[in-house]
């Protein structure tokens, strides 16, 4: 089902944890709030769950509005950063839950339920552990039971906080790949709140990067990480590098010299340059062009990187260069970049 | 499902989302003065009439009731009986929870227990067990009366049923607060050479001292308030083997009210400065103590 | 992965703290001489009575019917205080409110009031011409000097046991096993009764198990208020007390001695519970 998020704010205090936030869902997307701590992702979550209420503002389920009703009757499928298992359920009775306290008029008969959470068991891979209590699980397996059971109701919409958020790294990465394809199967609109953009990136149809109670940016991986919208984005994802330039006759300078990047059409004045660190090109001469004195290099896996002391600057710009080339400490570097970005404060 | 729309759509919101996790305002209101009046019935008013019983007939008959002479000696009593139990317990409660909880060996398990051992045991067995080990008939007892020795039905036996009651207090106030607190502290000061007695002095006692208050006024508590154990080794010989517990029986049997519940009020008034005394440490200390909560 | 070696048994870890040997050489010695000994007089005692002689005095019929009267009576004022105890740790737990610190300082309100005191005082609450009792007695209800008056003692006796053993655990509840039950279209009374009091099932039972125990000994707060009428209101800590002054120390060491047995068979019981418990569900109170 797709959602709607209009305009919403929500104040805590005098503290506005969201602001004038407005998001469209579509109909069976996997979608990432991604942002740092304070960001206001999982405010967000809890308000399409219905566990916070906004201060202002509505989100539409379809064409339901859905703020005027109860997290009950909002019929969401909610997975906890802790996962919230009921320790005191076997792992059936668990992902039965949701169906056994419908009211008897909306209930399935007995046997259903029983089908329909058995057939979610073997879909999250738990078969024949129906009979274990959450204790006697894995904290992956625990996260697979929290899944069983949200899916349980047939939800309109899938809501995850921080789902991989405490476990260790290994079982992420497997449980990040089989999230993927339980969505491609059952096809729930899915959204999932995370800090890491490896997560974000690497599982989401598209992604709503979030700082300070407002959405930086919506798009797919790619829009997101090639092209950023904003500093911050483009601060936040991947590695990036920032040097202070001007811009003068559509050429950019450091301090008294051309950079060797033009920038057709961009008004003259001071800005920011971003650039990643894979994205330049290495010189062999410098007629115009960003020269540094290496200070620190590293080899981590295929690439090289080296850390550079830039001529005209006091920043510390670091790029990626094939690991063949030699760039031990004290040599002289330069490059250009050949993908890059201008931001103006 | 508090649902209508005809509220303020904020405040309105705001309700129905906190009922999400939290009850009606009518379910609320409805515990919260059946919990009242509960504690009211059970609680507050049985404290309420040991007052207005003691008060009756003015403060002049109250204080010619606690000037009584036989009240005068079960008072000396309850407080040497005191002096002497609680000391003895706190030592046992400190070497106990050292070495149940900075150490790991065999069977601390089952010493745990045998220290929990007298709460589950009736106070008139607790007497009762004493009586069958001074009493006349039995091995102790001719052997100590020749000697001259008496327990039961004196001092040493009341201070006896008293230490057994009191026995598991300091301790199982301390063994949690320690096993909390782990042994790093202790480890770190011997490292920079401090002697155990040191160790004990200077960081294990400041780090427990809120929790072995808390547990020497529990103790202190059931030591002055102890009726049954008492009752059965103390022979009730008026002024002199007379707790005030025991006290307060005989002047109410005798139908003596007015200073049976004077009596009680001053046992009233220790239980409610024990209460005082530990929620102001649960309040301040709570951290401290926070193993005591569960009895 | 740690890899065990073979080890040779041993008594204790070893350690750098000292004074092992001194704290538990003090513990072991006044264990054994404030509570073994005389427990162990006590067993013993029995034993010498011989079978028959003890089958004939615990199964005499006023002690049966103290014995009935102290454990059904400790049974009904535990039930009870499960129920109180419950409603009031939630109230304590979840609500702020006008007076709460107070009331919850009150509820210990039973471990530190003498029992003496607490039996005169409900005694005179609860007789016929008392602040309670004469509005009971128009009712046709009397509390005191009946069985109905021990349970209200036993109740006024247990009730911070309950308490307090729920209290902490229902201060750790998750509120996002709450919110997962609301996520899932539970209403709030289904949240509370399929969630949250079963989850606290192991605590209540320790409660319970804590405040039966205590009812079962009981004997300060319940003889003012029980009437003592033998074969009826006669709880067995009282026949103890009546075989003691007859010097009847055969019958008091009996009864002392059946006490004793079901109380540590309860114990055992209720550990067995909880051992149980907490390897099932990974928790237990």
């Amino acid at each position: 089902m797709e959602v709607r998020v209009q305009d919403i704010r929500k104040d805590f205090g005098r503290f506005p944890a969201l602001d004038k936030v407005s998001l469209d869902i579509r109909s069976g997307e996997l979608i990432a709030l991604l942002g740092p701590s304070g960001s206001g992702k999982t405010t967000l979550l809890r308000l399409i769950a219905g566990l916070e209420s906004p201060t202002d503002g509505t989100i539409f389920f379809g064409d339901d509005d859905a703020s005027k009703k109860t997290v009950q009757e909002r019929n969401i499928g909610f997975v906890f950063q802790h996962y919230a298992l009921f320790r005191h359920m076997t792992v059936i009775d668990n992902v039965a839950f949701g169906l056994k306290v419908r009211p008897s008029s909306r209930r399935p008969a007995a046997a259903d339920i029983r089908k329909r959470a058995e057939d979610l068991i073997d879909l999250v891979q738990l078969g024949g552990l129906e009979k274990r209590y959450p204790a006697q699980l894995s904290g992956g397996q625990r996260q697979r039971v929290a899944l069983a059971r949200a899916m349980a109701v047939e939800p309109n919409v899938l809501l995850l906080d921080e789902p991989f958020g405490a476990l260790d790294a290994q079982v992420r990465k497997e449980l990040r790949r089989w999230l993927r394809e339980i969505h491609d199967r059952t096809g729930h609109t899915t959204v999932f709140v995370t800090h890491d953009q490896d997560e974000a990136l690497e599982l989401a149809d598209r992604v709503v990067v979030m700082s300070k109670g407002r959405i930086e940016q919506v798009g797919t991986p790619d829009e997101i990480y090639d092209t950023p919208n904003s500093p911050f984005v483009f601060g936040f994802i991947g590695q990036s590098n920032t040097l202070p330039v001007r811009v003068e006759n559509g050429q950019l300078w450091l301090e008294d010299r051309s950079i060797g990047v033009s920038a057709p059409g961009e008004p003259a004045g001071p800005a920011e340059l971003y650039f990643r660190p894979h994205d330049i090109d290495l010189l062999d001469g410098c007629g115009g062009c960003l020269a540094g004195v290496v200070t620190l290099s590293r080899r981590v896996a295929g690439t090289r990187h080296v850390e550079l002391d830039i001529a005209g600057s006091t920043r510390r710009i670091e790029i990626e260069l094939p690991s063949d080339v030699a760039a031990t400490p004290g040599t002289r570097i330069a490059f250009r970049p050949n993908r890059w970005r201008l931001f103006r404060s | 499902m508090a649902h209508d729309a005809v509220a303020p759509a904020s405040s309105s919101t705001s309700e129905m989302v906190r009922s999400a996790t939290s009850e009606s305002r009518l379910a609320r209101y409805g515990l919260i003065a059946l919990s009242l009046a509960f504690v009211g019935l059970f609680l507050v008013l049985p404290l309420a009439i040991v007052f207005t019983e003691a008060l009756r007939k003015g403060p002049g008959a109250f204080f010619e009731a606690i000037a009584d002479p036989e009240t005068w000696a079960a008072i000396r009593l309850t407080l040497l009986v005191a002096a002497i139990a609680v000391p003895l317990n706190l030592v046992f409660g400190i070497a106990a929870a050292w070495a149940i909880a900075k150490f790991e060996f065999k069977g601390k398990a089952f010493l745990t227990t045998l220290i929990d051992l007298p709460f589950s045991v009736s106070p008139v067995i607790s007497g009762l067990v004493f009586v069958l080990l001074f009493g006349s008939h039995s091995l102790l007892g001719p052997w100590l009366g020749s000697h001259g020795i008496k327990v039961l039905f004196a001092v040493p036996g009341i201070v006896l049923a008293t230490v057994f009651v009191t026995f598991p207090f300091v301790a199982r106030e301390l063994i949690p607060l320690m096993q909390e607190q782990g042994t790093s502290d202790e480890e770190a000061a011997l490292s920079l050479g401090a002697s155990g007695w040191q160790t004990f002095w200077y960081v294990t006692l400041p780090n427990i001292k809120w929790g072995l208050l808390y547990g020497v006024l529990l103790c202190n508590a059931r030591a002055m308030g102890e009726f049954g154990a008492v009752s059965v080794v103390s022979g009730h010989i008026r002024g002199m083997t007379n707790t005030m517990p025991l006290q307060v029986e005989i002047l109410y049997n005798e139908y003596n009210f007015i200073g049976a519940f004077a009596v009680a009020t001053l046992l009233a008034l220790l239980a409610l400065v024990t209460l005082v005394i530990k929620s102001l440490l649960e309040f301040k200390f709570s951290a401290q103590i926070a193993a005591a909560r569960k009895h | 992965m740690t890899i065990s070696l073979p080890q040779r048994w041993q008594f204790r870890q070893p350690s750098v703290i000292p004074g092992f040997g001194l704290a538990l050489g003090v513990t072991l010695s006044w264990l054994i001489l404030i509570i073994l000994i005389p427990l162990s007089g006590l067993a013993w005692r029995s034993s010498t009575l011989g079978w028959s002689t003890f089958w004939t005095l615990a199964t005499d019929q006023r002690t049966l019917n103290a014995l009935k009267i102290s454990f059904g009576t400790a049974f009904l004022a535990a039930l009870a205080n499960v129920v109180f105890g419950v409603l009031l740790a939630w109230v304590l737990v979840r609500y702020r409110f006008f007076g709460r610190r107070v009331i919850d300082a009150m509820v210990d309100l039973p471990f530190a009031l003498p029992t003496a005191v607490a039996g005169i005082a409900l005694t005179t609450l609860y007789a016929p011409n008392g602040w309670i009792g004469s509005l009971l007695t128009p009712l046709g209800i009397k509390v005191a000097f009946t069985p109905l008056g021990i349970v209200f003692a036993l109740i006024f006796v247990g009730l911070p046991f309950v308490v307090r053993t729920v209290q902490p655990i229902m201060e750790e509840i998750d509120r996002e096993v709450e919110e997962a039950a609301a996520t899932l279209g539970a209403t709030r009374f289904q949240t509370v009764s399929r969630v949250l009091l079963p989850g606290l099932a192991p605590a209540v039972l320790t409660g319970f198990a804590l405040a039966f125990a205590r009812g079962v000994g009981e004997y300060g707060s319940v003889i003012f208020i029980a009437g003592n009428l033998p074969y009826v209101s006669e709880i067995a800590p009282l026949l103890i007390v009546i075989r003691l002054e007859e010097f009847n120390y055969p019958a008091a060491t009996a009864i002392a001695a059946v006490m004793l047995m079901i109380s540590f068979v309860m114990l055992l019981v209720i550990n067995s519970i909880q051992a149980w418990s907490r390897r099932r569900y990974g928790y237990g109170a």
